[in-house]
C-alpha cells in the first residue's frame, strides 16, 4: 500500500501553494500526488499559473502527477475546464463529475472520490468504460470498502480510500464563504483566501462542527484511519489517500509511512498526529458504518 | 437532437406519494404521473411509516393506470458494495408490477436495470446531481435514461440551453422542500448521526431529533446531539435539518443562516416561462406530507397549469400558505445573485 496525497482543496496563495508543492517533492513519502481545483472554477486560474512548474517539480522529484477534475460542472467554463483537461495529452486524470467521463470517452481515468462508485456493479461498469483507479467515497464503511476493493482488484483496478484530512461532506451550487461575508458567489473576492484550513461553523452552544470552503462544507475533525492501516492492506487497497491541510503535510506523511513500515505503533503515530495539528480532532466514525465525527477503539471485528 | 418515444403530453405534473393512500389522493387530484418507493434503503426518503410494500406498489399501479395516471418508482439511492441484491430485487419488482418509469442514480443500477429489464424506462434522478449537457448525455447514451430530473440550481435560460443540447425529456422541482447541497454528494447526516442519505435514504432523521428547553424558555433543536439551532421563548422552532440550521462563525457570533433559511421552492409563478424553456414534467416535492397537504398541492397545480395550456394567467395565491415557514423563494431559477 502506498500513500497519496489528494489535491488541495483550499485557495492558498500562490507562494504558499508552490513552497508547499516544493516540499512535498523534495520531503514527502507520498508515491502519487493529486493536482487541479476540484471546488471552485473560479480560483482555477491562479492554479493554473502554477501548474507546469509543480508538476516538473514533482516529476523531477519521482512523484507521479495526477489532475484531478472539477467536482461540480455546470457553468461554460466549467464544461470547457472539464473538456479541456480530458483531451489533454498530459499526466493522468481523476475525474470527478460524469461530464468528464463523457469527454473522456473511454481513454484512461482514475475515478475521483465524487464519483460515487460505491458498488460493485458500478465499479465494473467504469472499469469497461476505461477506469484504471478508483478513489471510493469517504462515507463508505469498512464493511463495504473491503468487498468493493475485492472487486476493484479482480479488474485489475486500483484502489484508494481516504485516511487523513477533513471529510468533504457536500458540494452546492452556493458559495457560503461569499455567503458568509454577505457577498454572491460571482462577487465573492475569493473571500475564501482568508480561511487556508476552511472557515469554522460552530453551533450556538459553542461546539465546533464544520467547516465552509466556498461550495464545499468539510467536517471539522480530521480523519484518521492509522490504526486501520493494516486491515486496509490486508484488504487490497492500493493507495491510502491524504488530504492536504494546514498543518505540516511532511510530517503527517511521516507518520502515516512510519506506521504503515512498522517503524512506530499506533499509539505512537497518534500521538505525534496530535501534537502537529494542535486544536484539532480525529475521527473515524465512517469506517466502522457510525456517525463520522466519532473517533472509535480499534475493533477487531471491524470490516 | 430527438427526444426520445413520447411518454407523456408536455407539463406533466408530477407528485409525490409517500403512502398508498397519498397516491391515490394525488391520482384523484389530477396527478398526471405520481412517484413513490419502497419501503427501504433503496430510495432517499427512506422514513419510518413512509412508503410501498410490493404488494402495495402492485395495487398502487392498478389504481393509478385504471385513472389514466403514470407510476414513477424512485430507486435512487446508491448501493453499498456488498448488498446490491436489494435494489436487484426492486428494480425485480419494478418491472413485474409494471411501474412506468424508474427513477435512478447509481450507474451501476442504471446498467442492470438497463441490460435486465430492457423495456423499463428510465428516468436520472436529481441524486445523479447531473447538471451539464455533457453529463446527462453520459446517461442517456449508456443506459438509455428518457429523461433527466434537474438539480434546483439552474436559471431558466440556462435550463433552456441545456434542453438544445441533450436527447431526453427535463423534470424539474417547482414546489417544495429547496434542497441546498448538491444531492448524491451530501455525508452530512451521515457524519452526524451514523446514516447516510445516499446508501441509506435517510436526511436529518426524526429519530436522531430532540427539543431541549431551557430555564428560560429558550429552545434547543438537536440532531444526533448537535444543536442545529436555537430559539428564543415563543419563537416558532423549525425542524433541525442541518443545511437549514444557524451557526457560528468567528466574524457571525450571533448565529446564522450559513447554509439556506427555512424557505421553500415555490415557481407557480415561472411556470409559463419554464414550458417555454422545454421543461416537460414538474415535480412536487413531499413525499413525507400529508394526504390533506397532497390534495391542496396537487389541486391547485392541475388548475395552475391547465390555466396556462389555455393561455391564461393562473390564480397562486394559496400555495404561500403551504410553504415552509410560509416563507417562499424562486432560488436559483430567477436570478444567479442566489448562488
Amino acid at each position: 500500500m502506498e500513500l497519496t496525497l489528494g489535491p488541495l482543496a483550499y485557495h492558498w496563495t500562490p507562494e504558499k501553494r508552490r513552497d508547499f508543492y516544493a516540499r512535498i517533492a523534495d520531503e514527502a513519502p507520498v508515491s502519487t500526488v493529486y493536482l487541479g481545483e476540484v471546488i471552485c472554477s473560479k480560483r482555477a486560474p491562479f492554479f493554473e499559473r502554477e501548474l507546469p512548474q509543480v508538476i516538473d517539480r514533482l516529476e523531477r522529484a519521482g512523484k507521479r502527477v495526477v489532475l484531478s477534475s472539477l467536482a461540480e460542472v455546470m457553468l461554460k467554463r466549467e464544461r470547457q475546464a472539464t473538456s479541456d483537461l480530458m483531451d489533454s495529452e498530459g499526466p493522468e486524470v481523476e475525474v470527478n463529475n460524469a461530464a468528464g467521463l463523457m469527454a473522456r470517452g473511454g481513454r484512461a481515468h482514475r475515478i475521483g472520490p465524487f464519483l460515487n462508485a460505491y458498488s460493485v456493479a458500478t465499479i465494473d461498469w467504469m472499469a469497461g468504460q476505461g477506469a484504471t483507479h478508483v478513489c471510493l467515497p469517504p462515507e463508505m464503511p469498512g464493511a463495504a470498502v473491503g468487498v468493493a476493493a475485492e472487486a476493484a482488484r479482480d479488474l485489475g483496478l486500483g484502489v484508494e480510500v481516504q485516511a487523513f484530512g477533513r471529510a468533504p461532506l457536500a458540494v452546492s451550487a452556493r458559495c457560503y464563504h461569499a455567503r458568509a461575508h454577505g457577498r454572491t458567489k460571482d462577487n465573492c473576492q475569493f473571500v475564501c483566501e482568508e480561511d487556508s484550513d476552511g472557515m469554522p461553523l460552530a453551533t450556538r452552544d459553542e461546539q465546533p462542527i464544520l467547516r465552509v470552503n466556498g461550495i464545499q462544507t468539510q467536517s471539522e475533525s480530521y480523519i484518521e484511519l492509522l490504526a486501520e492501516l493494516p486491515v486496509m492492506r490486508d484488504m487490497g487497497i492500493t493507495h491510502a489517500r491524504l488530504l492536504p491541510q494546514d498543518v505540516d503535510m511532511v510530517a503527517v506523511a511521516r507518520i502515516f509511512d512510519d506506521v504503515m513500515q512498522g517503524r512506530s505503533s499506533v499509539e505512537e503515530g497518534r500521538s505525534r498526529l496530535g501534537e502537529l495539528c494542535v486544536g484539532t480532532g480525529f475521527s473515524n466514525g465512517f469506517w466502522y458504518g457510525e456517525a463520522g465525527y466519532r473517533h472509535i477503539a480499534r475493533r477487531a471485528d471491524a470490516a | 437532437m430527438t427526444t426520445g418515444e413520447q411518454f407523456s403530453q408536455a407539463g406533466e405534473l408530477v407528485c409525490p406519494a409517500g403512502t398508498p393512500a397519498a397516491l391515490r389522493t394525488a391520482v384523484d387530484a389530477g396527478a398526471d404521473s405520481v412517484y413513490c418507493g419502497f419501503r427501504n434503503a433503496t430510495n432517499a426518503r427512506n422514513f419510518p411509516g413512509l412508503n410501498f410494500t410490493p404488494e402495495e406498489l402492485e395495487a398502487s399501479v392498478a389504481y393509478a393506470h385504471a385513472r389514466g395516471a403514470k407510476v414513477l418508482l424512485a430507486l435512487n439511492t446508491y448501493p453499498p458494495a456488498g448488498h446490491e441484491a436489494l435494489w436487484r430485487d426492486a428494480a425485480e419488482v419494478a418491472a413485474r408490477v409494471g411501474v412506468d418509469a424508474c427513477i435512478v442514480a447509481d450507474m451501476g443500477v442504471a446498467r442492470h436495470i438497463a441490460t435486465t429489464h430492457p423495456d423499463l424506462r428510465l428516468h436520472l434522478s436529481v441524486q445523479a446531481a447531473a447538471s451539464s449537457p455533457e453529463a446527462i448525455r453520459y446517461y442517456c447514451e449508456n443506459f438509455g435514461v428518457k429523461r433527466v430530473v434537474l438539480p434546483r440550481i439552474l436559471t431558466i435560460p440556462e435550463i433552456r440551453a441545456i434542453k438544445q443540447e441533450i436527447p431526453c425529456e427535463i423534470e424539474t422541482f417547482i414546489f417544495g422542500n429547496h434542497g441546498l447541497m448538491v444531492e448524491g454528494r451530501c455525508s452530512l447526516t451521515n457524519w452526524m448521526t451514523g446514516e447516510s442519505t445516499n446508501m441509506d435514504g435517510v436526511c436529518s432523521p426524526a429519530a436522531k431529533v430532540t427539543y431541549e428547553e431551557d430555564a428560560n424558555g429558550a429552545l434547543r433543536s438537536c440532531l444526533g446531539g448537535f444543536t442545529i439551532d436555537s430559539f428564543a421563548k415563543g419563537e416558532t422552532a423549525g425542524y433541525p435539518t442541518i443545511c437549514k440550521g444557524r451557526y457560528t462563525a468567528p466574524h457571525r457570533p450571533e448565529g446564522y443562516y450559513a447554509f439556506e433559511e427555512p424557505v421553500s421552492l415555490n415557481l407557480s409563478r415561472l411556470l409559463p416561462d419554464l414550458m417555454a424553456a422545454g421543461v416537460h414534467a414538474f415535480k412536487i416535492e413531499g413525499r413525507q406530507r400529508s394526504k390533506s397537504y397532497v390534495r391542496k398541492v396537487v389541486g391547485a397545480f392541475r388548475e395552475a397549469v391547465d390555466t396556462v395550456r389555455a393561455g391564461a394567467e393562473p390564480d397562486l395565491a394559496d400555495l404561500i400558505a403551504l410553504t415552509e415557514g410560509q416563507k417562499e423563494t424562486q432560488g436559483a431559477f430567477q436570478t444567479k445573485k442566489w448562488r
